[in-house]
């Protein structure tokens, strides 16, 4: 039988991304956030994210031959985006192998939404400088 | 990781550019079904090829049509066997991500087809069966290939075109274009993915 595990989110933890973010001046433009969301940032995570974001689930395997990573390298990212709250993990058999699949949790649907607002608002704000 | 700094603007853009071009890109493979098997439609252009061989020695539509419905209902698991195995060797699974995905846009054509086939099979339009498998057939390939390689799509257009012309053209050619669409078609598409899209 499948076994959901729980996450930082469930229980109601507060994660790094809900830390508010600090708006700094930038040259000629306006305010905007240096306080980025450190857990989706990092490009492994940010990947993780991303390829959840346009798939219903994924396996470990998937994730990993899509992002071309060694077992560790993905194990340890996926930990911390289930610890922060951002992606949910689902052990169970396939037949008698053991499968993992993750699913993107509302929190981290919205953790990649403020992302791209937030990177998008940093091109806007120096557009007019560059 | 460039500090963000409030000094290098157009660095800050640059970096976020890459960022969401890096978010774009994963999305697009992520979403991509790379299982569509080669050597699973090559069996089936040897299938098609074959029906369209023995038609003519069918003397009734309804020998006709069983001819062609036998050599669907031997292709498609098959084709589903090969699908699976190109899948377990690439680590994809068939149940999840963009195998679904590929599986919710190519079912609805099928299904339209096989209600189409049943509704001419009642109204003795035997002339239009060829035409409705084939358009039916390739629409659901564009459909399903919009989230695999391009070549899937492709292969989906020419099918729904050799579908076309079935539809207009006399009787005598329908032969001809069930051999090239269901065989040589899926022949020299099934050589092509296998030879460049990994089997």
């Amino acid at each position: 039988m499948a076994k959901v595990s729980s996450s930082a989110a469930n229980r109601g933890v507060k994660t790094r991304a809900s830390v508010a973010p600090a708006l700094v001046p930038v040259l000629g433009g306006e305010p905007v956030s240096t306080a980025l969301d450190k857990l989706i940032h990092d490009r492994v995570r940010l990947g993780i994210i991303s390829a959840l974001a346009v798939n219903d689930r994924l396996s470990f395997t998937e994730l990993r031959e899509l992002l071309a990573l060694t077992d560790g390298n993905l194990s340890v990212h996926a930990r911390k985006l289930e610890i922060g709250g951002y992606v949910q993990c689902q052990k169970g058999f396939d037949g008698r192998v053991p499968k993992s699949e993750y699913r993107l949790t509302t929190a981290g649907k919205r953790a990649l939404e403020r992302y791209l607002g937030h990177m998008e608002a940093l091109i806007e704000a120096t557009r007019g400088v560059r | 990781m460039r500090p963000l700094t409030p000094d290098r603007p157009s660095a800050l853009a640059d970096h976020a550019a890459d960022q969401l071009a890096f978010i774009r890109d994963t999305m697009v493979r992520a979403g991509r079904f790379t299982s569509v098997s080669g050597a699973g439609m090559i069996v089936s252009g040897v299938l098609g090829s074959t029906a369209a061989v023995l038609t003519p020695r069918t003397a009734t539509p309804e020998q006709r049509l069983a001819l062609w419905l036998g050599a669907a209902a031997v292709a498609i698991p098959l084709v589903l066997i090969a699908m699976a195995r190109k899948a377990r060797r690439s680590g994809q699974s068939l149940k999840t991500g963009p195998a679904r995905t590929f599986a919710l846009a190519f079912v609805p054509a099928l299904v339209a087809g096989a209600l189409l086939t049943a509704a001419l099979v009642r109204a003795s339009a035997w002339n239009l069966l060829p035409g409705a498998w084939l358009t039916c057939y390739g629409a659901a390939v564009v459909s399903g290939g919009a989230f695999s390689v391009r070549a899937v799509p492709i292969f989906g257009a020419l099918l729904v075109a050799i579908g076309a012309a079935a539809l207009f053209l006399p009787a005598a050619t329908h032969i001809w274009l069930l051999g090239a669409g269901f065989g040589a078609l899926h022949l020299l598409f099934g050589f092509f993915i296998a030879r460049y899209h990994g089997g």
